[in-house]
């Protein structure tokens, strides 16, 4: 048996060691649909709660919209369960033309390709597009999936130090020697929060003679005045290249993703991207979904609107209450702990006051910053932020965190 | 100190450290396991290295513990120096 005692052995260990490191993940079991309120199970085998969640990336409260689920309802009788297909073999269905199309109406580009998710539509656009006469310039906290992509791609990498144009600019000459120079960076950058420099980006790109590929999946649907995403909210529309993004978050929070752009860039992806050719086609049922969402957030502002106004009062509960935050304007609002131990504790004592946020540490973020990141969604009310507010402070109370900074933290819990 | 470690402490510092840090860095820092360069970012001092003093390291030899103090570094960069 090839699966032996000696293999068998050498994965426990293994195992034991994340657990050892702290680092164990645990999935929490749902027993709801996702909402600003659900029901969890956990410890699995534990009574079943209902919490208030504040982690989701549920950002415009779409994922159990009505109307939502019934285009759903609507995508499975039409158009059925599944494909059992590629998209270039039998697998593209009208609605799938038609979701690419009203993707890039609303995203302001010229083209775009669906994938299986965003991690596939980053996995395979870098490989498809660029050759080793190419230069990857990476902002140094891009997502993981962005990360991949590049080690899949033969053109030389490089990186910037996070949101640092004057380190950019440096990259930039240095590569002046290249066929190709790509500009790579989140929208919003995950785990801080912070939104990119996308105009003055745009502006080094147009000086330096490169392209930009911008990843907006915590930014489509609700960053910029009508919910277009980054490029919007810096006035840069229709001036980056690629856009990589998610259905998978505000868009219905189901699955899919697409990267949309350059319409040649666009159309090399559908010949060449590996996870687009070798992986199936989006399931109807999820394109009606996403169509229907497109739909919702064209007609009105409304739900971004809410989600801005829950994130300011969110900000301001916390800040006055004496929390550190990090500086930011999306939805994404880390509460800096500092210490992984401290956070991971906290995440604890929240849950048992009804409150579901997670606490983050090294490796996923630096060491020494760990934190709570919080996510608002357009799905809280008021009552909602104002219950989790109140627990966050009973906690900290706990933990003699209030009015604290860094240093201070620091001192007390350590790194 | 010598010249080399000198300038590979340099280059470290104004690559990967932002102007708020504060972490003292000496040529016994961890830098990978420390987490002040990951091995996404890794790629540009390999290439400032090869390029600083005209050698090849092969991929294989670019390991996150070679890179992981000026040290081992140094000692990496000479080797294939020699070879």
């Amino acid at each position: 048996m090839a699966y032996g005692d000696s293999a068998r052995s050498i994965y426990q260990t293994e195992i034991k060691g994340i657990r050892d490191a702290g680092i164990f993940k645990q999935e929490r079991y749902i027993h709801a649909p996702q909402g600003a309120e659900i029901v969890v199970e956990f410890p699995p085998g534990s009574p079943v709660k209902k919490v208030i969640n504040m982690c989701a990336n549920n950002y415009l409260g779409l994922s159990s919209h009505p109307e939502v689920i019934k285009a759903a309802h609507e995508g499975l009788d039409c158009r059925g369960y599944g494909m059992s297909s590629v998209r270039f073999i039998c697998g593209t269905q009208d609605i799938h033309r038609q979701l690419e199309n009203k993707l890039t109406e609303f995203l302001g580009t010229e083209d775009t390709l669906l994938f299986p998710s965003c991690m596939d539509a980053n996995a395979g656009v870098f490989e498809a597009i660029l050759s080793d006469k190419d230069v990857m310039i990476a902002d140094r906290l891009v997502h993981a999936s962005i990360v991949d992509g590049m080690r899949l791609c033969k053109a030389m990498q490089d990186t910037f130090k996070h949101s640092d144009m004057g380190h950019l600019e440096e990259k930039l000459q240095e590569h002046q020697d290249k066929r190709f120079r790509m500009i790579i960076t989140d929208g919003v950058f995950s785990m801080d929060g912070d939104i990119v420099k996308l105009d003055q980006i745009v502006a080094l790109a147009e000086k330096y003679d490169a392209m930009v590929c911008v990843d907006d999946s915590h930014a489509s649907g609700f960053i910029g005045k009508t919910g277009r995403g980054s490029h919007e909210h810096c006035g840069v529309v229709g001036k980056i290249d690629i856009i990589t993004t998610t259905l998978g978050k505000a868009l219905g929070g189901a699955s899919g993703g697409c990267m949309s752009g350059r319409r040649e860039l666009v159309e090399l992806c559908r010949q060449k991207a590996r996870p687009y050719l070798f992986s199936n086609t989006v399931a109807p049922v999820i394109v009606y979904g996403a169509i229907k969402v497109l739909d919702l957030i064209s007609q009105t502002t409304e739900r971004r609107d809410k989600l801005e106004w829950n994130t300011k009062y969110w900000r301001k509960l916390l800040t006055e209450a004496g929390f550190d935050l990090k500086e930011g304007d999306s939805p994404i609002v880390p509460v800096m702990l500092y210490n992984a131990k401290l956070a991971q504790d906290v995440a604890r004592d929240l849950y048992d006051e009804g409150i579901y946020a997670v606490g983050f540490f090294f490796p996923v973020v630096p060491k020494g910053a760990a934190r709570i990141r919080t996510q608002l969604s357009a799905a809280h009310e008021k009552a909602h932020l104002d219950a989790a507010g109140a627990a966050f402070v009973k906690v900290s109370k706990k933990y003699k965190i209030l009015g604290k900074g860094k240093k201070e933290i620091i001192e007390m819990y350590g790194m | 100190m010598d010249d080399m470690k000198k300038m590979v402490l340099d280059y470290v510092k104004r690559e990967y450290l932002e102007e708020d840090d504060d972490r003292e860095v000496t040529e016994t820092t961890k830098l990978i396991s420390g987490g002040i360069v990951d091995s996404f970012s890794m790629v540009s001092l390999k290439r400032f290295l090869e390029k600083k003093y005209g050698i090849r390291i092969p991929d294989a030899d670019a390991t996150p513990e070679a890179f992981d103090t000026v040290n081992t570094i140094v000692d990496l960069v000479n080797r294939f120096k020699k070879s």
